[in-house]
């Protein structure tokens, strides 16, 4: 077996220098009744060549977006991921490496997280960022936990706009805290979310732009909920956006709580993501997770150390954190910095100018509305009928055509007629006909 | 110029290497992206007004910046990393060909279901060997690590409870445990007691059972633990809670000691987590990410987390909404279904391994650990007597009076060019060194660890104290200073006027 050590005659001179007589009296406190008496009915030890026809198999049982044309948004983004990015990440000394827990030889690591760090800090317009967690939504969750602590107050308001897996998290990690979240109804109308802040209010959630695709000044909500002596959370889904829309730091806001895939990290069918956090300097405190901070070392010369977490950095008994997404946090890094300033701002540019070509295009089609005014790289569509049946039919030819909010808000009447639709950069004239085409005739 | 020193600080392959920030030229950029040509922005007015204030850097200095940062890591491919309770063990590369095929990595997570039947089958192939390997009958696949599925099995137990009109507020938590155990316990709104160890390192049987009563919800165990001992009287500990009516879970994070050979279900284990980033081999990633599916007992498998994947006649389903069959689950732990890129993985792995494999692999993985144990435990101090399991425990007695501490020792390791073990943990001993090798290590490499922990224990004995207290010397960096980090913390880099504004405050 290619991926084990030892050779037959290893280990029969191993258990005798272990002075055991066969493996099994390695394995003596194991109660008698709870020891397998026949191997599992599981296969048995195949070679690379029959393991990668059995996968390529299954993986060739779906229609790949990247053999589609793909308007598929509303929470993971489709980019062009510069072949750098994937090089670099899958280098052994990032890729097999653990936790830093030894900095000494872990400088790698840490150097590029103290980078990250900086880097969201930079788009989000905050002052400081985590170096990672699991994804947008448990990020949106730990913020709002966060807020709590800060402010001492116990409930968080979600916006209806707020995505809602982001929303479905949060709910459960407050599932046992008592009442503690105000969420409100999705909908394609206004929301007064000001008028939901009282002395109880530790923070209203949004996201920017909404689940929709709508873009909102936030500077009066922060200003109403900091006259309330309460916090502004804004979720972004999508972050390649903040190279062109103005950041949430700019319009006030106290936590920045972010999906980080759309930068670097490719579909996956929905994982491993990785999850941003950002905040300002006086909450450093309070700031879930792990951090990578700067230091110097016994000769003097800079290094970096895993820090505000002595908590965790010998796994300590209650105040032990996780392992994150620290390789998800490099392919960002990597990709950030192939951007740059300019093919930042560039290719937040390009794809709002793809979303505004698709608009123009789909409010052209008899019966097809843009329920939008504002929007970044993805929007919301109305159609005469319910959506979800439309992008059944479109995907049949091949073509994903949006996501059917009805399958992200099931029972909500009034949006069971609506497609969230995006087109990032990948998008081209060709596909925006397809879908064009397709919808002329499904509608 | 000293020798040894140079003109630029560099040594040979160790290259300084400057923050991304203090490497900027304006005008370079990595990528060539198409004009956008001229369009009306449907921005209403909110377009960022500031420069963002990223570096400029053409492809080649990114791929030399993130070359020189990768050559400052230890890591498996490069030698031993023998981390205790971690599992560090090789990371097949066809693992990550595999996850990278474009009907897997490049699936939106929203597509319709019909076009990812081949996706949900891989998840529900995982499921069904998960199922088979720990013989218990249901799996939440989405929790994102360790911790994430302690969460995830700890308020399912709270939701079973909760349905079946009980108040319960404690969780036993046995000393040894890892830290993230009485965290996830505490954030499910529990008081968290601990249950001594036993003289043999194990859950002391008499005092569990003195504490075990209607208002203990749950008795969470490591098995193996973490003291790298099997519970010897786990099956005495399982009836115990259950006849309290509480649940027993057990964190998974040492499985690699047992896979193929015991099923925690035969145990008595109403729920546990496994760690796919440890037992299967999907790589750590220098922190994740990892994948922790929960293993469920027929009991508490309808409260499960959402989604869940079902058969149905039309093929697979996800089932994304508590309504139904799954009216009774938690609701949601994570965006998706879960680490998915993981999952093709951990599953590549698996078939590679074979149910013959896996076993193979647990029992190399234990006899491993009993060969370090039996070349060390002369010269070191063994916490508990063997034999262990896919680890051992050692303690500081062994440098008692030298003036030498586990962390010494530790950082001497890594000028031997070896990655340390865990240390200070668990807490049951003190300056714990707790040591996995795993079964990917041959028995060359092994030897050699052992020589290097003789050498070292025998010169630490010998009293050349400062040999250890000024370690290490050779890698990128000497010690940390880890106090002033945490004291005035700096958390990303500024410009040169903003730090100097910000250090005359
Ligand atoms: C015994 C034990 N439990 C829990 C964890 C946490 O696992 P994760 O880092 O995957 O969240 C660890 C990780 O080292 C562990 O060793």
């Amino acid at each position: 077996m290619r991926y084990l050590g030892l050779t037959d005659a290893d280990r029969r001179a191993m258990l005798a220098a272990c002075g055991a007589a066969d493996i099994d009296a390695l394995y003596r406190d194991v109660p008698k009744s709870a020891v397998l008496a026949d191997p599992l009915d599981l296969p048995l030890h195949a070679g690379e060549m029959e393991v990668e026809r059995a996968l390529a198999a299954l993986a060739a049982c779906n229609l790949s977006a990247a053999d589609a044309p793909c308007f598929l948004g509303a929470g993971a983004y489709r980019h062009h991921v510069p072949a750098a990015v994937d090089y670099i990440i899958q280098r052994g000394e990032f890729l097999t490496a653990y936790t830093p827990y030894q900095p000494e030889i872990a400088q790698g690591t840490l150097q590029y997280l103290f980078e990250f760090q900086t880097q969201v800090a930079l788009i989000c317009g905050m002052e400081i960022a985590s170096a990672s967690h699991y994804d947008g939504a448990t990020a949106c969750a730990e913020a709002a936990l966060m807020a709590r602590r800060i402010a001492k107050r116990s409930r968080v308001v979600v916006s209806g706009g707020v995505h809602p897996h982001y929303r479905g998290v949060t709910e459960t990690y407050f599932r046992w805290l008592g009442d503690g979240l105000d969420l409100l109804p999705p909908s394609l109308g206004d929301e007064d979310l000001a008028a939901c802040i009282d002395g109880d209010t530790a923070a209203v959630m949004v996201q920017n732009p909404d689940v929709f695709g709508r873009l909102r000044d936030l500077a009066p909500l922060a200003e109403a909920c900091h006259e309330a002596g309460a916090l502004l959370i804004v979720a972004v889904a999508e972050p390649v956006s903040l190279g062109l829309v103005r950041p949430p730091g700019e319009m006030g806001a106290d936590i920045v709580a972010a999906e980080g895939q759309p930068v670097g990290n490719g579909l996956n069918f929905g994982g491993p993501y990785l999850g941003l956090m950002a905040t300002r300097q006086r909450f450093v405190r309070q700031l879930p997770g792990r951090i990578a901070g700067q230091t110097i070392d016994a000769d003097g010369r800079r290094g970096w150390v895993l820090t505000l977490s002595a908590r965790e950095q010998h796994i300590r008994r209650e105040k032990a954190a996780s392992t994150n997404s620290g390789l998800c946090a490099l392919a960002f890094c990597v990709h950030m910095a192939l951007l740059g300033e300019e093919g930042f701002r560039a290719l937040a540019r390009l794809n709002h100018a793809r979303a505004v070509a698709l608009a123009d295009a789909l409010a052209a089609v008899d019966g097809v509305t843009v329920e939008n005014d504002t929007f970044f790289n993805e929007f919301t569509i109305r159609l005469p009928g319910p959506a979800a049946p439309v992008a059944d039919a479109m995907a049949e030819r091949g073509i994903l055509g949006g996501v059917p909010a009805s399958r992200l808000f099931p029972g909500v009447e009034d949006l069971a007629d609506c497609l969230v639709v995006c087109a990032t950069e990948t998008v081209s004239d060709d596909d925006i006909a397809a879908l064009t085409a397709a919808l002329k005739e499904f509608v | 110029m000293a020798e040894g020193e140079t003109i630029t600080g560099n040594r040979a392959l160790q290259i300084e290497e400057p923050l991304l920030f203090e490497m900027d030229a304006p005008g370079q950029c990595g990528v060539d992206l198409p004009d956008s040509g001229p369009f009306e922005d449907r921005l209403g007015g909110l377009e960022r007004r500031n420069p963002v204030g990223l570096p400029g850097l053409s492809e080649p200095r990114v791929i030399r910046h993130f070359t020189r940062l990768s050559q400052k890591n230890y890591a498996i491919d490069a030698g031993i990393f023998p981390l205790g309770s971690c599992t560090m063990k090789h990371n097949p590369r066809l693992n990550e060909r595999l996850a990278r095929l474009p009907g897997f990595a490049q699936l939106h997570p929203m597509q319709p279901e019909s076009t990812v039947q081949g996706a949900l089958a891989l998840i529900d192939t995982l499921a069904d060997w998960l199922r088979t390997l720990t013989g218990m009958p249901a799996v939440a696949m989405s929790p994102a690590a360790g911790a994430h599925g302690e969460l995830c099995g700890t308020m399912v137990i709270r939701a079973a409870l909760d349905a079946r009109g009980e108040k319960r507020s404690t969780v036993l938590v046995p000393d040894s445990a890892h830290g993230t155990n009485p965290a996830t316990a505490a954030m499910c709104g529990y008081a968290v007691e601990p249950i001594p160890s036993n003289a043999r390192g194990r859950v002391d049987l008499a005092l569990l059972k003195e504490r075990l009563d209607d208002d203990v919800a749950a008795f969470m165990l490591t098995n193996p633990s973490t003291c790298g001992l099997f519970e010897d009287e786990i099956l005495e500990q399982a009836e115990a809670v259950h006849a309290a009516g509480a649940y027993f879970y057990c964190d998974g994070a040492n499985f690699n000691a047992i896979a193929g050979r015991v099923r925690p279900g035969d145990l008595g284990i109403d729920c546990m987590h496994l760690n796919l980033h440890k037992t299967f081999s999907t790589p750590h990633g220098g922190g994740g990410p990892g994948s922790g599916p929960v293993m469920l007992s027929e009991a508490l498998a309808p409260f499960a987390p959402l989604p869940w994947l079902v058969h149905g006649a039309e093929g697979l389903r996800l089932v994304e909404r508590a309504e139904g069959e799954a009216a009774r689950a938690i609701g949601r732990l994570k965006s998706f279904h879960g680490q998915f890129g993981m999952f093709v993985r951990a599953l590549a792995y698996m078939m590679s391994h074979g149910g013959d494999g896996i076993r193979q692999a647990s029992e190399d993985a234990v006899l491993s650990a009993n060969y370090v144990l039996a070349g060390l435990e002369d010269v070191m101090s063994l916490s508990y007597p063997g034999p262990c399991m896919h680890e051992m425990l050692f303690d500081d007695r062994f440098l008692k009076g030298t003036g030498i501490a586990t962390l010494d020792f530790a950082k001497a390791m890594i000028d031997e060019g070896l990655h340390p073990m865990t240390v200070y943990f668990p807490l049951v001993v003190h300056g714990a060194m707790l040591i996995e090798p795993t079964e990917s290590e041959s028995r060359q490499s092994l030897d050699v660890f052992i020589r290097v922990m003789r050498a070292l224990a025998e010169r630490a004995k010998g009293g050349d104290t400062a040999w250890f207290t000024g370690a290490p010397r050779l890698a990128p960096r000497r010690r940390l200073d880890e106090t002033t980090a945490a004291r005035q913390p700096v958390l990303r880099w500024l410009p040169e006027e903003a730090s100097a504004e910000k250090a005359a405050e």
